[in-house]
């Protein structure tokens, strides 16, 4: 009975499970199957943890109960934060991915030395290196997230040589365990340096930078899962690791493409890391108050809003949400253009805006909103600086040049909401800012657009199907 | 190379390959509920914490297992619980509020 079980019933329902996975990401390529997409995978999981349970090998269950639990007691928490915090929440899951890996592995090698073959070894290496490396990592990442751990890329002279070397001699390590898996004395060390270098990669890398780390570390966390698969003989991981691992090596290209840098760069480059010298020159700039931004907004025919991550740090998402109701009430033609590294992680602005009841329809990319740029009456800018620098096309010396940017300078005219002149994460001044079309509306996004709100529900009502 | 690695590598190739193809069709949209819903899935790695967790091989293995199994379900739980909660709040305009927004009534 407990062969059938193992040999045949258990094989399948692993496959099951693939075959849910796989339709699962399928599914999430359209808002309106994607939570069917969500059940299926859930379906597949379930059917994998409940089948694995009745192995033979498994023969105590007491501890299982309390890890599940735990797990169950901090992982609802975990999945009810609000959208803003999505960011820190990801990178911690990914730790915790991580983190399951390293244990894993760990106990995998002590059970089974020194009658590891070469592969196996190879693969219980990457899973350990990666594992520890994605879990002190994305602790550091999600600190950053919230605030704990400081957002300035932290650097000193030499950095790139000391990690490298990290790096390599854990590798090295490695090797060495491959060629004599007996060594057993080398491997507590291997899991210190990787703990070590997980958290020296990710403290050079500043806030604006997160969404494409964050993806990294996506990756790192799948492959070590795939690698405890090759260990474990189990290709259920392997796949579920596999898919895990190129969704964050396809968002981490979105990301570095969108911000025209290369994985070397983001990760080794510890850009923005100056503080600005000389650019806090004084140039004069046009300001506006509440009262004729509503009016210029009231007057258009099409308004393009582009929120950055100082619309997330204001909580401004739903006096925006607010603002373009109204506006869509008198009739202006309200859309949104979403840059793909707006924010902290990939998609951060859509949900946001989604949790804020905005309709996903309003929601443009980078390629699909550019042409229209051009043909707009207005752009609101809340809150987004390097993604909107006429600079990233124009001057060949600015950090940020050949970036992918949102044609905000296209439009007839440009009002951009903004708490103080400071640049951006770049560090680099803003043309934007300084053109006779530009006005600024200096203030806290969501205190300035809710006075904008109010502004609008004062002005006459007007004739909305003659246009 | 054993029989056994061998299928597991083209396992590993093709997943991948199919990872990207199926990836590449997500829209920037729904970038955030990919990577929570991704990151629960690969946490089906705790059918493997299960096996150590449970197998009364050693005291280290148990608690490892353990520790494993634990941080695996609180992916589980808040992937698909947070996923599936991002997913809700993804909605279109309704017919009317639409229909003020683009009239289709000429001057």
């Amino acid at each position: 009975m407990s062969e059938v079980m193992n040999d045949t019933v258990i094989p399948l329902a692993y496959l099951f499970a693939a075959a849910c996975f796989i339709l699962a990401l399928k599914w999430l390529s359209h808002p309106t199957t994607a939570r069917r997409g969500v059940r299926v995978g859930e379906i597949g999981m379930a059917v994998a943890i409940l089948s694995t349970l009745f192995k033979f090998e498994i023969v105590e269950y007491q501890w299982i109960a309390v890890a599940l639990v735990l797990g169950a007691i901090l992982g609802i928490p975990l999945g009810l934060v609000p959208m803003t915090a999505v960011p820190q929440r990801t990178a911690l899951s990914h730790a915790f991915s991580a983190l399951a890996a390293g244990v894993v592995g760990t106990a995998e090698y002590y059970l089974r030395k020194p009658d590891l073959d070469a592969t196996t070894m190879i693969a219980l290496g990457l899973e350990v290196v990666l594992g520890f490396l994605t879990f002190t990592g994305s602790l550091i990442a999600a600190g950053k997230l919230q605030g704990i751990v400081r957002d300035r890329p932290w650097i000193y002279r030499g950095q790139n040589i000391v990690n490298l070397a990290v790096f390599a001699s854990a590798l090295t390590m490695v090797g060495l365990l491959v060629a004599d898996p007996g060594r057993a004395v080398l491997f507590p060390i291997i899991i210190a340096v990787s703990l070590v270098f997980g958290f020296m990669l990710v403290i050079r890398i500043g806030g604006a930078d997160m969404p494409t780390v964050i993806s990294l570390l996506n990756s790192y966390a799948g492959l070590s899962a795939s690698m405890m698969g090759f260990v474990l003989d189990n290709r259920l991981l392997i796949i579920a690791g596999a898919l895990d691992g190129s969704s964050g090596f396809v968002l981490s290209i979105i990301m570095c493409r969108a911000m025209n840098r290369s994985f070397t760069n983001v990760l080794f480059g510890g850009f923005g890391a100056e503080e600005t010298v000389g650019a806090i020159e004084q140039r004069p700039v046009r300001t506006v108050d509440p009262e004729e931004t509503a009016f210029l907004l009231d007057m258009a025919r099409t308004v393009v809003i582009i929120p950055g991550y100082g619309m997330a740090a204001a909580q401004a998402q739903h006096k925006v949400r607010e603002l373009t109701d109204a506006l869509l009430r008198r009739g202006v033609d309200v859309k949104f253009a979403i840059h793909p590294v707006a924010g902290r992680m990939p998609g951060h602005m859509n949900v946001l805006l989604a949790e804020a009841n905005v309709p996903y329809d309003l929601l443009y990319d980078l390629e699909s909103i550019n042409p229209e740029l051009p043909q707009t009456d207005v752009v609101l800018v809340v809150g987004a600086n390097d993604v909107v620098n006429p600079a990233a096309r124009t001057d060949q010396h600015s950090p940020i040049y050949g970036m992918p940017i949102l044609d905000a300078d296209q439009a007839a005219s440009v009002i951009v909401v903004k708490r103080s002149m400071r640049s951006g994460f770049a560090g680099v001044d803003n043309e934007l800012f300084y053109l006779d079309k530009t006005q600024m509306l200096f203030g806290d996004a969501k205190a300035v657009i809710g006075q904008v709100v109010d502004e609008l529900s004062k002005l006459p009502a007007k004739e909305v199907a003659g246009r | 190379m054993t029989k056994t690695l061998e299928i597991s590598l083209f396992i590993f190739v093709l997943a991948s390959f199919l990872g990207y193809t199926v990836i590449t069709r997500v829209p920037g949209l729904l970038h955030t509920p990919l990577m929570s819903l991704t990151n629960a899935l690969s946490a089906i790695s705790i059918v493997g914490s299960l096996l150590l967790a449970g197998g009364g091989e050693s005291t280290m293995a148990t608690v490892l297992g353990s520790i494993a199994v634990f941080a695996s379900f609180t992916n589980i739980v808040s992937g698909f619980l947070l996923t599936d909660r991002m997913l809700g709040m993804f909605k279109r305009r309704e017919a009317p509020s639409r229909k003020a927004a683009t009239p289709e009534v000429g001057p």
